[in-house]
């Protein structure tokens, strides 16, 4: 199966290691934020793209054309994001493309869903949260990346 | 050596700020610290703005004790390696981030007894002089991926 990973920098990338069991079968693509990743992904393809800083328009922009460009390239079946923004719009462009979408919002979200996993709630064909109480009819919970 | 460190998006000086004081009253002690580039500016150590993941990795093993903002990033890192860890959430009331999701985070993990918290500056100063060293031991370990439970659902979902 063709699977796209996608995390920012930091703890989003950190939560997306942590899946690396779910990944060792499949041919996984790699997406972040800074190019020195690469090295904590080795045996898999890595591409880096620009980050989405919320408040710059232009960098949102260069998110959006570098992260639709990369999935038309690779034409993933399943896209699997921990956050923040460009894995919020990986979602949206894979849900474009017909890709299986899943959001898992991130471990630091202990008292509400984030900006971002409210948003993939109305996308995403999966969204979970890591925390029980949060859980609803739209979002799961099964767990945690700890 | 303390491995001191703050996540590369935004400055958090409250914390840098009472690192150097700490650092002042131990002069044996060493101080690795990384901070995006702040106005204020440590008399006691040089802050490194940006460090590769291997360099990370090598301080986080080195280091005695980790003192960080309540990243999840660092969270992770130090409980898969055993580490003792304070983490000080970066609060909204001083713009140190964009929402209040650092101190949702330390409350949980305090609640859960992984991590020593710090809620404010002078809570760090007065828990790192009361503990350290002999009380500041690693409270949780945890394995190198992601719940079973998780990974059978997400399994599932894609097969």
């Amino acid at each position: 199966m063709r699977i796209l990973a996608i995390a920012s920098i930091g703890g989003h990338w950190i939560q997306l290691l942590r899946l690396m069991p779910l990944f060792k079968d499949h041919e996984v693509t790699f997406i972040s934020t800074k190019p020195n990743l690469k090295d904590m992904v080795k045996g898999h393809r890595f591409i880096t793209i620009p980050d989405a800083n919320r408040g710059k328009k232009i960098n949102l922009c260069k998110c959006i054309l570098s992260v639709t460009w990369h999935i038309v390239a690779v034409k993933p079946r399943v896209i699997i994001s921990t956050g923040a923004a460009p894995g919020l719009i990986g979602i949206l462009i894979g849900k474009l493309t017909g890709a299986k979408t899943i959001w898992i919002d991130s471990i630091a979200n202990a008292e509400k869903l984030s900006m971002s996993g409210n948003i993939a709630v109305k996308i995403a064909d999966r969204v979970y949260t890591q925390w029980e109480h949060l859980a609803n009819s739209k979002v799961i919970f099964s767990g945690n990346i700890l | 050596m303390i491995f001191v460190t703050t996540g590369t998006q935004e400055p958090f000086d409250r914390l840098i700020e009472t690192i150097d004081d700490i650092a002042g009253q131990y002069p044996g002690l060493t101080f690795v610290v990384q901070a995006f580039s702040s106005l204020y500016k440590a008399k006691n150590f040089d802050v490194l703005e940006f460090i590769s993941a291997a360099d990370f990795s090598s301080y986080m093993d080195k280091a005695d004790l980790i003192i960080s903002h309540a990243g999840m990033g660092t969270i992770i890192s130090a409980l898969v390696e055993n580490k003792p860890i304070i983490v000080m959430p970066r609060l909204l009331r001083y713009n140190e981030h964009r929402n209040e999701h650092q101190l949702a985070t330390a409350r949980k993990f305090d609640a859960l007894g992984y991590l020593h918290v710090a809620y404010d500056e002078h809570e760090l100063m007065a828990k790192f002089i009361t503990m350290w060293p002999d009380q500041l031991k690693p409270l949780h370990k945890i394995g190198n991926s992601a719940s079973d439970t998780l990974l059978d659902s997400l399994r599932t979902f894609i097969e």
